[in-house]
């Protein structure tokens, strides 16, 4: 399978990229890794007409520690977040979702930057972002913005990013001593989830990140004013599917994917000390 | 766009989607890397990018412009396997051999981020290969053989 035609452009920088963007309109779509763009390019389900490159732009690959907070450049690659041990002390739930993406080979190219923009239900990060009330930092021509996971997320592959902005940085606030789970449930080893639950307990504060719960990655509120109500994770997990439409496939109707949220979120909770 | 393949430079004209795993099969004719099932799902099409083991049906070719490329052929050293091929060759480590260049590639970028890996990390780190024979006892074999582990 080969992409349609298109131009190619190397972007020099974060500022070339967003000139570019400016100068194709929606012709235009930016290139990280092309772990989820060049797929859809090659079953032609997406044919833009100018590909702009911004793989190389390393100055977007970095972890920081900013306070409360760590930074993470967009183009940090899958395979640095799941190892940072910045992140894998600060914000474990992060790492341990990132090494569930894919496979080796998908996480030594893709980003985490390009799988959040990519707005996937499907994917595992969106999820784990919104357990962790993370937020993105958006660049385009009026500046930078900061979004937060719950208004990033709109609808089926659709963020809030807007034709000329650009993904920068992703912002999760540290939490050394949250305990967390992220459960996936798929078929077979490399597959997508089928449902999975992103699972974190902070200060006694709970976050969960629902994974192909709707045409959109959801937080389960429900579930989680249940738990900082004080409900067991069993009576918590039951209201895991509360105002979900998860869509029916070739692996799970309705019913069944409603089913393995409760679960997942249970066994996510007790994982977390729940 | 140049990329150096197994040391040599390796030139030519393409067009933007251009595949890269096409360019190391087509332009620089080494057709050692197999496509499998093109979705970037078996690992058949498994190549190291400046050491690191990717799929090649999903990178373009212009991705890899400038970068060091290692591909099955370029593992030998001479008439001298990589150990990870001798390990293969040792344990039996294939049935039908479409699955085997890519999988040798995977194995060898395993075990350079985790040496002493175990059967478990070894299993869970070729999840991203499929042997449609699935040969993969021996292939789990092989890998922890070249890996000193067993």
């Amino acid at each position: 399978m080969i992409p349609a035609a298109f131009d190619y452009v190397l972007a020099e920088s974060a500022e070339n990229a967003l000139a570019l963007l400016a100068e194709h309109g929606d012709e235009a779509k930016l290139l990280a890794g092309g772990h989820s763009l060049l797929p859809l390019m090659k079953y032609r389900l997406a044919a833009p007409g100018v590909l702009i490159d911004i793989g190389r732009l390393d100055d977007l690959s970095y972890v920081r520690d900013e306070g409360d907070e760590l930074a993470i450049g967009a183009l940090t690659k899958h395979r640095e977040v799941e190892t940072n041990s910045l992140i894998t002390s600060q914000i474990g739930l992060l790492a341990a979702a990132t090494a569930q993406v894919g496979d080796p080979q998908v996480r030594h190219r893709g980003t985490l930057g390009g799988a959040l923009a990519h707005g996937d239900p499907a994917s595992d990060l969106p999820a784990a972002l919104i357990a962790l009330r993370g937020s993105v930092v958006i660049d385009g021509p009026s500046g930078r913005r900061q979004v937060a996971a719950d208004d990033f997320f709109i609808g089926f592959l659709e963020t809030a990013l807007a034709e000329d902005e650009m993904l920068v940085e992703i912002r999760v606030p540290k939490m050394p001593d949250a305990q967390w789970s992220f459960q996936k449930f798929n078929r077979r080893a490399q597959d997508w989830a089928i449902v999975g639950a992103a699972v974190v307990v902070n200060n006694g504060q709970c976050g969960v990140g629902l994974v192909n719960m709707d045409a959109r990655p959801i937080r389960a509120s429900a579930v989680e004013t249940a738990v900082n109500a004080g409900a067991t994770a069993t009576e918590a997990a039951e209201q895991a599917a509360e105002g979900c439409e998860p869509s029916a496939d070739l692996n799970a109707g309705v019913e069944y994917r409603k089913h393995l949220a409760r679960v997942l979120t249970r066994r996510g909770l007790e994982e977390s000390g729940r | 766009m140049s990329i150096t393949i197994n040391g040599n430079l390796v030139s030519h004209d393409v067009e933007p989607r251009t595949l890269l795993v096409h360019f190391i099969r087509e332009q620089a004719e080494l057709t050692g890397t197999n496509v499998g099932c093109d979705s970037s799902s078996c690992g058949a099409c498994t190549i190291h990018v400046n050491g690191e083991a990717v799929k090649s049906c999903t990178m373009l070719a212009v991705q890899a412009d400038g970068q060091e490329v290692t591909t099955i052929e370029g593992l030998a050293d001479g008439d001298t396997l990589h150990p990870m091929q001798q390990a293969f060759h040792e344990c039996h480590a294939l049935q039908c051999g479409y699955c085997t260049p890519g999988m040798v590639m995977a194995a060898v970028s395993l075990l350079d981020e985790k040496p002493d890996a175990n059967e478990a990390e070894v299993r869970e780190g070729l999840e991203g290969n499929l042997c449609r024979c699935t040969g993969y006892h021996n292939i789990v074999k092989a890998v922890l053989q070249a890996g000193g582990t067993q």
